[in-house]
């Protein structure tokens, strides 16, 4: 097996709220291989969202070592996890972030335009299925189709990691089903590694593997052995 | 166009109601540093100019008499570059059309060349011909102000004597570049002017043949004039010298300094109040904006834009927003400025005075208003960059509400739930409410600052021509004379009652420093002309010990008690040591006042007069003044509802112009404020009020609370705003202390009231617009958008 992409050895991550210190991850290791698709599964506060975002370079780790091919993060500066995250990193998040102000198309271009090999802004919508909205603001979408917007503005970059934070906990369940299937043909057509996290459990299916989170710490981690297409997942 | 561009005008366009107020008030700080500054170039210029070219002497002395011979002497004082000897002598004049006797200045000119020193600028007409005694040439602004031309005659009385001038041209002199009669404020270019007549003509009129009284010198390069007025005195002490001094002192020249400092604290502390306001605006606006967009602030890091990529974005917003302030800013200076060219054209006498608004000027003041602009931006946006990308994503905390004083003290029951909602509103955000008193405060202050102006110049004319002056008209003579004049006066048709005084040039000292003053004895209990304090209340002064101006004690660094040497420079020039016994907080010029009776006893006579106030029956007004005319002991005759007149004519043109423009500046101001208070409130809440809508609250109720709240932070704003006014009036009255005059520290109540009116009707209108736009609140759309 090759080496993996990300490499986490001993992550911990501590809060201080107050003079509360609140243990969000404690001594995790995790590694992510190039090309898979991992759904992170576990109750609401065990450290799941903690967990993806010092993967993304969005937060340091409190303690412990983070290593993304040969890149240290967990000792990076800011400057250089900007870089990281500018050059390899496609986020989805559970409310969408659109900017409300730009439209489908000029959200998709806002990463584009400082990515250094990108797809056209309309290639990645069309992907998604909304290459006929590209004009349209966010408050003239619904919930699924802002998702999906939100997918292309990550896949659009060709990040070589996407990681997902609830992507579809604000969604029903059919338009969750279509939003999985986007990120599912994105990880299988572009080779992108992929994380999502959920609550639900019946996604697991769609993974190659799938790891469960309790307070901070991983306790289960399974491998599928065969991957359900995200259409004929039932919740 | 980058795409992070297409959301700056975006977001420019939604907030554009916001972005509008921050314009208006940097327009306003733009056109107040252009308008005064450019102003404040062209006076500068205009008077360097004219004082170099036409040679403007740098020391200057009167004198009784002294013969030709002396000024070879003045010549070897070490430092003296130039030295022009001249008569000059005050006399009053037959104006045709008006009925009290006009004062002039008559200056000779040398014969046969050009003054060595003060050369006049001929407007019109021919240089005089020496030859003919009864040529004058007239200053133009008494010679517009009367309609005379080249050719008419006036009658003056030339040292007793009866003469008919013939007008031959019309000049200017850098010495009267500010055309005033001593003693008097403001130009009154009908009753004062000066007139220049050959030497030959005035040296037989004055008894002055081969003799000068009036002497004018150029420092040489690097001279300090303090030695040279020193040396310059010693000379003329024998020649009944009354002090030489600079230019420091010289009438004209000090109004003209004065016009120009005030000009610079006015084009510094007005746009710095400005602009503070403006970038206190943009913090305000763009904090709320930044604490809005937080999330999107978190997108745009977590793709990867840099943090001052971020900071760049939001920083464009405001200067986008300052540009736009500052084009129209430079418009409306550049207009206003030259029309305070045009007010200065007015006062100021220069041979060319052009509106020349220099670049450098435009280019500080959009400048430091950018500057103020990202200093107010920055401050905002720093502390989202602070962030870690992971924490801006998370919402931002619920605000911590915690049962505060008021909750606990059961008040709040009592009060509708729309009233109590609002307190705790203010209670839970208390920085927030905090800032919002301060910028609603400030917009009060500046309301005050601009109408203190008027309050101050009201006063000031209230006091001197009310409180201090209640004669009808005055007379000053020549020379001292016998108390009997007093009794001559009071048989001319129509004078009801007399008080006489008699003053005395002197210098009078403390230590090392000294001034030029005139010392007056007064009438025990006068009832025509009093010494006031700045309130109008009456000084009494004491039988022995005298009552200085307290700007003068300031100045001398004397206090009551202090013993203070007066050097009288006319007559038998005694040297007195004098106690001063009180201060008199006058708000015009600097005196030294004694009892009438000390004063003679000082000066070991008799009892003179030198000056007379007069109650008249207006009836027999125009015999009186046929008869003063005529008397040869009169030097001048000022009539105090004329120079009332022409002091509120003149104000109602130079301050009504700034005054206006300060007024409807702080209106601007505070209308932007209060509109901008009422929308972040708006923006800020909009969720809030949609789920208090869908909870079942009515629209009412929901206005209610968010106005009311405002109305809250308005009445908190309002008595701060009076004390923030009030701090800012002191600390102009305090740049406005000059020798010539002194503001009042004065701020009535209409002041008060008109501040608290104009904020409150901003408040009204800017509350309409915010009703309009709760009116037309998308409930589910506002529910559902996190923006
Ligand atoms: N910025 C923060 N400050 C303080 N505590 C935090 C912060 N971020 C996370 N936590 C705490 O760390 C713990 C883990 O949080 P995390 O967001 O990783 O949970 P999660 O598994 O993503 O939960 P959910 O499914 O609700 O999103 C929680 O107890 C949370 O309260
Ligand atoms: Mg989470």
């Amino acid at each position: 097996m090759q080496s993996p992409v990300f490499r986490a050895r001993g992550i911990s991550k501590v809060y201080r709220v107050g003079d509360v210190l609140v243990t969000a991850l404690s001594r995790v290791d995790l590694d992510l291989h190039a090309g898979e698709l991992l759904v992170l599964l576990g109750p609401s506060g065990s450290g799941k969202s903690t967990l993806l975002n010092i993967l993304g370079g969005l937060d340091l780790p409190s303690e412990g070592n983070v290593r993304f091919l040969d890149h240290d993060l967990s000792s990076a500066d800011d400057p250089a996890l900007t870089r990281f995250r500018r050059e390899h990193v496609g986020f989805v998040f559970q409310f969408y972030n659109l900017i409300p102000s730009l439209t489908a198309r000029e959200n998709v271009a806002l990463v584009t335009e400082i990515a250094s090999r990108p797809m056209p802004p309309e290639e990645a919508l069309d992907r998604v299925g909304l290459g006929d909205r590209l004009d349209h603001f966010p408050s003239q979408m619904s919930g699924g189709e802002q998702q999906r917007v939100a997918i292309a503005r990550a896949v659009a970059k060709r990040p070589d990691v996407l990681l997902c934070d609830e992507p579809t906990g604000a969604l029903d369940c059919e338009t969750g089903k279509r939003v999985l299937e986007v990120l599912a043909r994105a990880n299988q057509d572009l080779g992108t590694t992929t994380a999502i996290i959920t609550h639900n459990a019946a996604i697991a299916a769609m993974a190659d593997r799938v790891v469960r989170m309790r307070s901070g710490a991983i306790v289960e981690e399974v491998r599928n052995s065969v991957r359900v297409p995200a259409s004929s997942l039932e919740w | 166009m980058r795409t992070l561009d297409r959301k700056l005008v975006r977001d420019f366009a939604r907030l554009r109601g916001q972005v509008a107020a921050i314009a208006l008030v940097v327009a306003c700080g733009v056109a107040t540093v252009v308008a005064t500054r450019t102003a404040y170039e062209s006076l500068v210029g205009a008077r360097d100019d004219y004082y170099a070219r036409h040679r403007f002497a740098d020391v200057f002395a009167h004198l009784e008499r002294a013969p030709d011979a002396l000024r070879a002497r003045i010549t070897t004082i070490p430092g003296v570059a130039a030295v022009e000897t001249r008569i000059v002598a005050d006399v009053t004049l037959d104006v045709p059309g008006l009925d009290e006797p006009a004062a002039a200045r008559l200056v000779s000119l040398p014969d046969g060349h050009e003054p060595t020193l003060n050369a006049i600028h001929l407007r019109s007409g021919r240089s005089l011909d020496p030859t003919r005694r009864d040529e004058a040439i007239v200053s133009e602004a008494f010679a517009r102000a009367n309609r005379l031309e080249v050719g008419d005659t006036i009658g003056a009385v030339l040292n007793g004597r009866w003469q008919d001038l013939r007008i031959v041209g019309l000049g200017l002199s850098p010495e009267y570049v500010y055309e005033i009669r001593p003693q008097d404020l403001f130009p009154d270019p009908r009753r004062f002017g000066v007139i220049w007549m050959s030497r030959a003509a005035l040296g037989p009129a004055f008894d002055l043949d081969g003799a000068f009284n009036d002497v004018s010198i150029q420092l040489a390069e690097g001279a300090a004039p303090g030695d040279v007025i020193e040396r310059l005195d010693r000379l003329l002490d024998r020649h009944g010298g009354l002090g030489a001094y600079g230019r420091d002192e010289q009438l004209s020249a000090r109004f003209v300094e004065d016009e120009i400092r005030q000009n610079r604290i006015t084009g510094t502390v007005l746009p710095a109040i400005f602009l503070g306001v403006a970038a206190f605006l943009l913090h305000i606006v763009l904090s709320r904006l930044v604490s809005l967009q937080r999330e999107q602030i978190a997108v745009l890091k977590a793709f990867g834009y840099r943090d001052s990529s971020v900071a760049a974005h939001y920083l464009a917003l405001a200067l986008a927003a300052v540009a736009l302030g500052a084009v129209l800013g430079v418009a409306v200076g550049l207009w206003l400025g030259a029309l305070m060219n045009s007010v200065y054209r007015d006062f100021y006498r220069f041979p060319s005075f052009p509106y020349e608004p220099g670049g450098p000027v435009i280019a500080i003041a959009v400048g430091v208003s950018a500057l103020a602009a990202a200093l107010g931006a920055l401050s905002a946006v720093r502390r989202v960059l602070a962030l870690p990308p992971a924490e801006a994503m998370r919402p931002e905390p619920p605000a911590r509400f915690r049962a505060g004083l008021l909750e606990r003290s059961g008040l709040l029951a009592r009060l509708a739930t729309p009233a109590r909602m609002v307190v705790r509103q203010i209670s839970r955000r208390p920085v927030r409410a905090s800032l919002s008193v301060v910028g609603l405060a400030l917009a009060v202050a500046i309301l005050v600052l601009a109408r203190f102006f008027s309050d101050a110049i009201g006063t000031l004319a209230e006091v001197q021509f009310r409180a201090a002056q209640r004669e009808d008209v005055s007379v000053a003579f020549h020379e001292p004379l016998g108390t009997a004049v007093g009794f001559e006066l009071a048989a001319l048709p129509g004078v009801l009652a007399v008080e006489t005084s008699r003053s005395v040039p002197a210098r009078i000292r403390a230590g090392h420093r000294s001034r030029r003053i005139a010392v007056t004895g007064l009438p025990p209990k006068p009832s025509l002309r009093r010494v006031v304090d700045r309130d109008g209340r009456p000084v009494a002064t004491p039988p022995d010990g005298a009552v200085l101006t307290q700007h003068l004690a300031r100045l001398l660094g004397v206090g009551p008690g202090d013993v203070v040497e007066i050097e009288v420079l006319e007559g038998r020039r005694q040297r007195l040591r004098v106690r001063v016994a009180s201060l008199a907080d006058e708000l015009l010029g600097m005196s030294v006042y004694l009892d009438s009776r000390a004063l003679a006893r000082l000066l070991e006579e008799q009892g003179s007069v030198t000056g007379a106030w007069l109650r008249v029956d207006s009836r027999e007004a125009s015999e009186l003044y046929r008869r003063l005319k005529r008397m040869p002991a009169v030097a001048g005759v000022g009539n105090r509802l004329a120079a009332l007149r022409s002091f509120e004519d003149t104000l109602a043109r130079n301050l009504g112009v700034m005054n206006f423009i300060l007024v409807v500046f702080a209106c601007v101001i505070a209308a932007a404020m209060v509109y901008n208070s009422a929308r972040i409130a708006l923006s800020e809440r909009t969720r809030e009020l949609a789920s208090l809508r869908v909870l079942g609250f009515t629209r009412r109720e929901v206005t209610e609370m968010l106005l009311g709240e405002q109305a809250l932070l308005l009445l908190l704003a309002l008595p701060a705003g009076f004390w923030i006014g009030k701090r800012l009036a002191t600390l102009m009255a305090e740049a406005y202390a000059w020798e010539l005059f002194r503001l009042p520290l004065v701020v009535t109540p209409r002041t008060y009231g008109f501040a608290a009116l104009v904020t409150a009707s901003a408040a009204v209108v800017s509350g309409a617009l915010v009703r309009e736009r709760l009116r037309r609140l998308d409930l589910v759309a506002s529910l559902e958008s996190r923006d």
